[in-house]
Formats: C-alpha cells, structure tokens, sequence
C-alpha cells in the first residue's frame, strides 16, 4: 500500500492507482499504450524516438543515473542476428521498494516501455528479471503479461504493423547481487550470479553473449509517460540535467514510510514533509539518501539539500536508486554501520579477494567496536580496508560495501571512537 | 526421483519455453523453485531430477541451489519463516520481530522446532522496507507490519493448518539474548 496516497507531487507513474486498477483496461482508460499505437500507426523512426529520450533528460534510476536515450543509442540496432532487452526489477538495495509497486500497481507501464524501447533498438526479445521475494508481484506482473498479449501488445506483428516483441518474467530467488546488471544476465543463463568484467559491456556482449540492453524498471515505466507529456515539458517537470519525476522510497524513522512520486530537485525537507516527519517528533540525526551503499549524510546538511542526481552528489553522497533511510537522534550510527557490513559481507560473490576478504574484515572489526571490543588503530584500518576495496573489484558491490563504511567514519568518528574508549555502545541493545 | 504433479510439469515446460531452444539451463531457477514447492529441500536426487530435466551437469544445478538463499539445501521444516533484520526493517523493529519469534519457537536462526513445523531464517532485504518488519513464509508469501500479535494470529494460522494444536513451547528469554551474545563472538575473531 505504500504508494496509493495522494501525497504525490505531479506523478506520472504512480498517479490514480488504487491497488486493484492495474489490469490492461484500466491502463487503456488512463492513456495506457496509446504512444506506442502513436508510434506504431504514425511510423515514427526509432532514432526519432531514441532523440525524444534523449530530449527528456531521463536518467537511469536503478542507481547509476546514466542517461537513458545515450544507452539506447549504443544498441546496433541494424546488426543482423538476436538483441535482448533486459529490465532490471531485482530490488534488493536496502531501502529500496519502488519496483516491486509498479510491478504490480501499474504493470503495463512497464511493459509499454519496454515494448516501445525495443522498437526503438530494434530487439525481437525481452526479459524482465524480478526480485525472488516478490513472489506475488512476479504474478501479477505474468498476468499483465497476459493480457498485453491477447489485445496485440506484445507477439507478433504487434498492431498490425511489422514490429514483433516478445516479452518474458524470470524471477531471481535470493541473490543481491544478481542486481548487477552482468550478474542478471549471467543468473539469467542459468548460472551463479557472478558478474562480468567490462569490457565487453553489454550492448556488444550480453546476455547469450548477444547484444543487451538492460534498463531498471522505473526508467523503462517513465517511457511512455515521458512520450505522453512530451520530452520538453518532462525535463521541465524536474531540473536541467535532471529530467522528470522520480519516485523515492522513504523509510526508517518518519511518520509514514512509503513511495513518494516527486519532482526531481524537490528539497529533502518537502520530503520529509510528505512522509509526515519524524516519527514521534525526534529529531533528525542521519540520512542515507540513496539506497544502503550510498554515504550516510548529517540530518542538518540534508534538509538543505534538494533530490537530485546533481544536489545529492554535491553534499557528498548519491541519488543511488531513490532509497532514503531516516534516522532520528536515538540511533546508534556503529550499530547501524554493523548491520549494512554485515550484509555485503553475506551477499558479496566471493569472485573477487577484495571484496570477499574486506568485507567480512569490516563486518568483523565493526561488530568488536559496536561490542566494546574495538581497539583504537581499528578505526584508522576500517578506513585503509574500505580504501582498499574501492576500485579493486570486477563490480561496484565491493564499491558499496566500502562507501557507508567511509561516509560514517567522515561523520560519526567521535561515536566510533566512544565506543573504543568505553568499551560500549551509547544506545541499549534492541533499540 | 519424485513424481511431480501435472501441474508442475506444465509449468516446468511454460518456463523452459520463455528462453531459446538452445539455451535450456536458463529455465533452472524457475525449475528448481517449482520441485522445491514439491519436496520441501533440495536433496542430491532433487537436484539430479533438474538436471535430467534440462539436459544440465548435477554440478552445474547444485551451483544454483547453493549460490542463491532462498533455495532449501538441507531439511527444513513445514514452513520455513524468513525474517529481515536489515537496517531499514531495524528502524522499525524488525530486530524485535526476529526476538519475539526466537521467544515464541524456542530457537534460533537457521533451527527447526523439535515438531518440524518451523524453521526461523534471517533473510536479507526483500524490497519492502515501508512494511516493516516484514517476513517471508516458505518464500512466497510476504507477512508485513509483523507486531507482536500479529506473529502470534500468523503462527497460530500455520500451527492449526499442520494439526498441531499449540505453537512450539516458549522458551526462556535468555535463550534468544544468548544467541544474539553467540553471534556476537564471532565477530571478535579478525
């Protein structure tokens, strides 16, 4: 439920949905697939539609915030032979809960998008990789399926025209990783996800070592409304450079934890204002802006910063995937610390020593200061491991263990070095 | 070799359908997710069956079963109860909800109650973190907003539906904060 409110501020994506209008013809009746009949009808070029992406300003919003129209731009689209389309609705990133409510409020923006992407490229097959603990959305989302293809949305000469697309659901069972975009196509062939080195990327070589375009579920559901309200008036809706409306997935410490479909570069206070504020009124003390792998940011500086790609990178931190956890002046920044190591040390591959021996080594040296264990010249070494991790692997897992580790030393070192020095934690356990 | 139901068999064929004909192995998640509906956990012969079906090495299906979490690789009970402890969840008592039902089984994470109705698993984040604290039974269905009483009415739906008449014996409270001090030792190996 955690999306149907009206607490949004000019939503495209989440805008009139109830929990149960998700079928094909609800769809139709808000405008569902008219622009990718547009499209159809009218013969639009593919670069045309790729250039009206591109004019949009939308960014990816699975974490990286790479411009969308430029990756789809990359695809050879006249390359004789398979391309894959691949949507990436494996939400694990702690915080993280937007996919999982367009998938199964608003299931056929998604395909819509992808369908109309896949014109764009020039791609005849599709996947969308679903998050494993999601199983009920992972049927909505087959139902959806469905539907599309009994009205001609999906299939074979979709429309009557010459463009075919098929549209499949695999779900993933229980990996973070598999969220790296090479570690899906590699769990979509059937093996550990494992990533891949790049280069090769994966518009040359993805999945069945074909060309793959693969875009997060979120940019895929703004296509078509990004078509609908045309590429100009959706770069005006948010900021130059940070195009659209972005939906935020706020929890932890506010009054009402939930999606929020804003503008992009809205402050973080109208945010916060949104959620219904601090619950029971405390004070804010933290806020980790961007998913769990993003640096924490001081509760101060965040309520003058605003939320987008741009302003977040400034204040030191990243837009990530839109995931914002608030935490009030009660919370222990080490304990907190210690559950986010303790979940990179789990869910790292193992392919990479970096990443597979510093994690635990952070997890653990993290545990003895939370335990009053810690000695003083570990502080000094969570930084050199973290250091020593960045940079060091085949993905950016190893990058997102090390970077809340860095963002609470730069902020929060006098509780770390409490702890050391008396030889406990300041917050009660189980609080 | 189990037998596997009809239905089960058709959705194997739907999900081996959904990926090129020479790329079978792709359909190993779906199928080791729908035998393992079928047989509670993975053994070797479950295993050998997936890898029968798909034409794979037994190896390369055991890689699978054992990279990712939600596959059942050893003996579980009727209903295997995942719960996320991760910080969002924390923030609003997810750890609470992991300590009551500790209390309330009488065990520990990745312990089955002696009845063999409950096995108690920490999971990690399931994308859902507005609805905490949220668990997962038997993977698929998704319990939120899990307070003290509403892990008692969920664990009393389950007991009633295996015919055991009361939820496994509540044990001591300092079973569960011994635990918790377990784990923490760990930690001060490095």
């Amino acid at each position: 439920m955690s999306s149907l409110h009206t607490l949004h501020i000019n939503p495209l994506i989440l805008a009139g949905l109830n929990g149960s209008n998700w079928h094909l013809a609800d769809y139709e009746s808000r405008g569902g697939y008219t622009q990718l009949k547009n499209i159809l009808e009218q013969k639009i070029p593919p670069e045309e539609v790729i250039a009206r992406v591109k004019a949009s300003g939308l960014r990816g919003r699975g974490g990286a915030g790479f411009p969308t129209g430029l990756k789809w731009s990359f695809m050879p689209r006249q390359l004789p032979g398979d391309k894959y389309l691949v949507c990436n609705s494996d939400e694990g990133e702690p915080g993280t809960f937007k996919d999982r409510d367009i998938l199964r409020y608003n299931p056929h923006a998604l395909i819509e998008g992808m369908a109309i992407g896949a014109y764009a490229m020039g791609i005849p097959v599709g996947y969308n990789y679903i998050h494993g603990e999601i199983w009920q959305e992972y049927t909505i989302f087959e139902q959806a399926l469905e539907e599309a293809r009994s009205a001609g949305y999906l299939g074979k000469q979709i429309l009557g025209s010459d463009f075919s697309f098929e549209l499949h659901a695999h779900h993933g069972y229980g990996a973070y990783i598999c969220g790296e975009e090479t570690a899906l196509l590699e769990s979509l062939e059937g093996k550990k996800g494992q990533p891949r080195f790049k280069p090769p990327f994966p518009a040359s070589y993805g999945l069945f070592g074909k060309p793959t375009t693969i875009n997060n579920t979120e940019t895929f559901a703004a296509v078509p409304f990004l078509l609908q309200v045309g590429p100009e008036a959706y770069l005006k809706l948010g900021k130059p450079n940070n195009g659209g409306t972005k939906i935020f997935s706020i929890s932890g410490d506010v009054v009402r934890p939930g999606n929020y479909e804003i503008p992009l570069g809205t402050p973080f206070a109208k945010l916060l204002e949104l959620a219904g504020g601090m619950r029971d009124g405390i004070k804010i003390k933290a806020v980790i802006p961007g998913g769990s792998s993003a640096p924490v940011i001081p509760g101060e500086m965040m309520m003058s910063t605003d939320m987008d790609y741009d302003s977040i990178s400034k204040a030191g931190s990243m837009l990530g995937s839109g995931a914002v956890i608030v935490m009030n002046e009660t919370r222990c920044m080490v304990k907190s610390l210690l559950r986010l190591s303790y979940f990179y040390h789990e869910e790292s591959c193992g392919q990479c020593t970096p990443c597979r021996e510093g994690t635990g080594w952070l997890w653990r040296m993290v545990n003895r200061i939370e335990h009053g264990q810690g000695r003083l010249e570990d502080l000094e070494m969570l930084g050199d491991v973290a250091g020593n991790i960045m940079g060091r692997t085949i993905c950016a897992l190893g990058d997102a263990a090390a970077m809340p580790v860095r963002g609470m030393l730069k902020h929060y070192m006098s509780e770390f070095e409490y702890h050391v020095e008396h030889k406990k934690c300041l917050v009660p356990e189980y609080v | 070799m189990v037998e596997l139901s009809e239905k089960s068999v058709q959705e194997i064929h739907r999900n081996i359908a959904k990926y090129p004909a020479d790329q079978k192995q792709a359909a190993v998640m779906a199928v080791l997710t729908i035998v393992q509906d079928e047989t509670g956990w993975l053994d070797a012969s479950a295993i050998a069956q997936v890898a029968q079906i798909l034409d794979m090495p037994p190896i390369a299906v055991q890689e699978v079963a054992t990279f990712y979490n939600m596959y059942n690789t050893k003996p579980i009970g009727a209903f295997k109860l995942s719960v996320c402890t991760n910080l969002p969840c924390e923030l609003s008592g997810g750890l609470r909800a992991a300590l009551y039902l500790k209390e309330k089984l009488g065990i520990g994470f990745n312990e089955t109650t002696p009845c063999g109705t409950f096995t108690l698993v920490e999971g990690e984040c399931m994308g859902a973190c507005a609805d905490a604290p949220v668990a997962l039974v038997n993977n698929k269905r998704m319990c939120s907003w899990l307070s003290n009483d509403r892990i008692d009415q969920l664990l009393a739906e389950l007991s009633a539906s295996q015919g055991v008449s009361q939820v496994a014996h509540t044990s001591e409270k300092t079973s569960a904060m011994q635990e918790f001090n377990e784990t923490k030792e760990m930690g001060n190996r490095a």
